[in-house]
C-alpha cells in the first residue's frame, strides 16, 4: 500500500480498525478528541461500533465489559483523562482482559496543560492503579511507529490477556507525516475461551473477575500474573540503540524527545564527539539490558525528558552506578530545544561535574 | 413423585453467603427463574457489583463479569455493544447504583441500553458493615450517622425508580419488595417484564426491589420485613413508573 499523509491521532484511528478493532469507547480531550473524531466516522463503516461514554471512567469500564466479551476493543485519552481510566486499567489487568489504550500525553499534574508530555512515564511504567500488575508499554516515535505498535498492541493484548498501553505525546498526536498502513504480521493467539459470550447451552459458564477473597487463592493468581509478566519482560522488550561501543556520551530519550536528541547528536558529531543512544520503545518492560553496551570510553549519560525526571530512575537501574546520569528536562507542556542538550553534550564530554 | 418445586436452573449450586433473613437469595431466585423462563439463560451474561451481591457471579448459572463499584452499567453496555444479540443484566445495590454509580446507571438510561438493570435497594451499606446509604432513611441511624440521618446535613434519601423513569430512554421502571408471597410474585413478574423490554428491543429497564437488612438494621428477619413496609415503603412507594406498553 502506498503511503499517506496522516495526523497522528487519525492515524491511531486508521491503525486500530485495520487490526480488527471492533468497539471504540471515548470521551473528549485535548490533544487527543481527533482519535475518537476519526473512529466516529471510520469504525461503524468497517462494520464495528463506536460510542461516546459519559465519563473517562464508564470508558474504561465499558472496555472492560466488551474485551471481557472477547472483542477487541480500545479506549483514548490524553493525561488527565487517562489518571481517571485507572481504576479501570487495573480491574482490566487483575481480570486479564485484552485491550488497547492509547494515551497522548500532556504537561500536568492535574489539569496542566494541552501542550506535549512525557510526565506519565511513572503512571504508565509503574502501575497508576492499585495492586502489582504491569501493562505492556509501546512509545512511538514516528507516526509510522505509531501505526504499526497500536497493531501489534491488539494482537499482544490477545497474545498476553493484558491491556496494552500506547504512550505518546500530543506532539505525535497533532502533527503530520506520511505512513503505510502495512498489513500486520499474522501472529498465533489463544483461543478466546474465558471470555463471556452466553454459554449457548454447550459449555459451563465462565467468569470474568478480578475478585479473589482468599488470600491463598489471590497470591495464586498473583503469582500466574508474575510470570506473565516475566515473559514479557523476556520476550517484548523493544528499543532502538546505536554507537554505544565508543561513545563519549549516551543520551536516552523516547517518544517526540528523541528526535530532537538525534538532531543534537548530529551536530555534537559535527563537533567530534561521540554520542551513542539508546530510545526504549517499550517503556516498560524497559531496554535494562542494552546499558551494558555502552563502552568504557563513556563518561555520562544524559538522559532528556518532557517531564520532571521520570525515566532517569529506569536509566539509573539499568546503568547500575557505573556512570553518572545527567539529565535534561522539559516540562509544562514545553520542548526541549536540539541547543540545550547539545550544550549539555558537550558539558558532559569536556568532563562535567 | 411429583415435583412440586425444585431450586431454578438458573443457580449454581454454590451455597449464598448471605446472612439469615436478608432477602437477596430470594431475588436472586427471581431473576434466574425468569432468565428460565424467558429461555434465555444460555443467552444471558450478567454483571455483578461491589458490595452485599460482590459474589453474584458464583449463584447466577450463566456467563458473569465482576465489575468495579458502581461501573456495571458501564460494563453491561460494553458487553452488550459487542454481543448485541445476548441478553445482559446487571445486579446491583444502593452504595453501587445510587451513590458511586449514579452517572452509570443515568447514561445507560439515557442511552436507551437495551440491559437490564437489578436494583437491590435496603437502605445501608451492608457488606462494609452498615453505613449510612444514599437511599437511608432520614433518621434512620448507621454507623456514619449515629444519630439518625439528618436532613440538614446530608439531603433526604434518593429515588432512583422516579429519577430513572423521567429518562426517555428508559422504557421499563418498577418498585417492587419482597416481604410477602403475593408482593414477590409481583416482583417476579416486574423482573420478567423488565427482560422482556430488552428482548423486544425496546430500550433501558430497570426493576427496584426494596429489600431487608437484618443484621444491619438490628432487627430479626420478621421485624425487619416490618420496618421494611412501615419505613420504607411509605417513602418508596410501590408500583409501576414507567412500561414500554405493548402487552402491558
Amino acid at each position: 500500500m502506498a503511503k499517506v499523509l496522516m495526523k497522528g491521532n487519525e492515524a491511531v484511528g486508521a491503525a486500530a480498525i485495520k487490526a480488527g478493532c471492533k468497539l471504540f469507547f471515548g470521551y473528549p480531550i485535548t490533544p487527543s478528541s481527533e482519535i475518537p473524531e476519526y473512529i466516529s466516522r471510520a469504525l461503524p463503516e468497517a462494520g464495528g461500533v463506536f460510542l461516546q461514554a459519559e465519563s473517562e471512567i464508564a470508558a474504561i469500564n465499558m472496555v472492560y465489559g466488551a474485551g471481557g466479551a472477547g472483542a477487541r476493543v480500545m479506549t483514548a485519552s490524553s493525561s488527565p483523562g487517562i489518571s481517571l481510566k485507572q481504576e479501570g486499567i487495573t480491574y482490566c489487568a487483575g481480570a486479564e482482559i485484552p485491550c488497547v489504550i492509547v494515551n497522548m500525553m500532556r504537561g500536568g499534574p492535574g489539569l496542566g496543560s494541552i501542550q506535549p508530555g512525557q510526565a506519565d512515564y511513572f503512571q504508565a511504567t509503574r502501575g497508576g492503579g492499585n495492586g502489582d500488575y504491569r501493562t505492556l508499554c509501546y512509545a512511538p516515535a514516528s507516526i509510522q511507529e505509531l501505526v504499526d505498535y497500536v497493531m501489534l498492541a491488539f494482537d499482544k493484548a490477545d497474545y498476553y490477556r493484558n491491556p496494552v498501553l500506547i504512550c505518546a505525546d500530543g506532539m505525535i498526536g497533532q502533527i503530520m507525516e506520511a505512513v503505510e498502513l502495512k498489513d500486520p504480521e499474522p501472529m498465533e493467539l489463544p483461543p478466546k475461551d474465558w471470555a463471556t459470550t452466553g454459554t449457548g447451552g454447550k459449555r459451563k459458564p465462565v467468569v470474568v473477575n478480578s475478585l479473589y477473597l482468599q488470600a491463598e487463592e489471590l497470591q495464586e493468581h498473583n503469582k500466574h500474573l508474575i510470570e506473565k509478566y516475566k515473559l514479557m519482560e523476556e520476550n517484548e522488550v523493544v528499543y532502538e540503540a546505536f554507537g554505544l561501543e565508543d561513545a563519549e556520551v549516551v543520551c536516552v530519550a523516547f517518544g517526540t524527545t528523541s528526535r530532537i536528541v538525534k538532531t543534537a547528536i548530529k551536530q555534537a558529531q559535527a563537533k567530534g564527539i561521540k554520542v551513542g543512544m539508546i530510545r526504549p520503545i517499550t517503556l516498560w518492560p524497559f531496554p535494562y539490558d542494552v546499558f551494558k553496551e555502552i563502552g568504557d570510553k563513556a563518561k555520562g549519560i544524559l538522559t532528556v525528558e518532557m517531564s520532571a525526571g521520570q525515566m532517569i530512575d529506569d536509566v539509573k537501574i539499568g546503568i547500575a552506578g557505573r556512570l553518572p546520569v545527567y539529565f535534561n528536562g522539559t516540562q509544562g507542556g514545553m520542548v526541549p530545544t536540539p541547543g540545550s542538550i547539545l550544550a549539555d553534550i558537550e558539558k558532559i564530554a569536556g568532563g562535567a561535574k | 413423585m411429583t415435583i412440586v418445586y425444585e431450586k431454578s436452573k438458573g443457580l449454581t449450586d454454590v451455597p449464598f453467603h448471605y446472612c439469615p433473613g436478608c432477602t437477596h437469595g430470594v431475588i436472586h431466585k427471581l431473576v434466574a427463574e425468569s432468565l428460565v423462563e424467558l429461555g434465555v439463560l444460555d443467552d444471558a451474561i450478567g454483571v455483578a457489583p461491589v458490595g452485599c451481591s460482590v459474589l453474584a457471579y458464583k449463584y447466577f448459572n450463566c456467563d458473569m463479569q465482576e465489575a468495579a463499584h458502581g461501573r456495571a452499567p458501564a460494563v453491561a453496555t460494553g458487553i452488550k455493544r459487542a454481543l448485541p444479540d445476548k441478553v445482559v443484566f446487571t445486579y446491583q445495590g444502593d452504595g453501587d447504583l445510587a451513590s458511586i454509580g449514579t452517572a452509570e446507571v443515568v447514561h445507560a438510561a439515557h442511552r436507551g441500553e437495551k440491559i437490564t438493570t437489578i436494583f437491590v435497594n435496603n437502605a445501608i451499606y451492608g457488606m462494609t458493615g452498615g453505613q449510612m446509604a444514599p437511599t437511608t432513611l432520614v433518621g434512620q441511624k448507621t454507623t456514619t450517622s449515629p444519630f439518625g440521618r439528618d436532613e440538614a446535613h446530608c439531603g433526604k434519601p434518593i429515588r432512583i425508580s422516579e429519577m430513572i423513569a423521567t429518562i426517555d430512554g428508559a422504557k421499563f421502571v418498577e418498585r417492587v419488595t419482597v416481604d410477602t408471597p403475593a408482593n414477590i410474585r409481583k416482583a417476579k413478574k416486574a423482573i420478567k417484564r423488565a427482560f422482556e423490554c430488552q428482548l423486544k428491543g425496546q430500550g433501558f429497564a430497570l426493576v427496584e426491589v426494596l429489600s431487608s437488612c437484618p443484621t444491619n438494621w438490628g432487627l430479626t428477619p420478621l421485624k425487619a420485613l416490618e420496618w421494611l413496609r412501615d419505613n420504607m415503603i411509605p417513602y418508596y412507594p410501590l408500583g409501576n413508573f414507567k412500561d414500554f406498553g405493548e402487552g402491558k
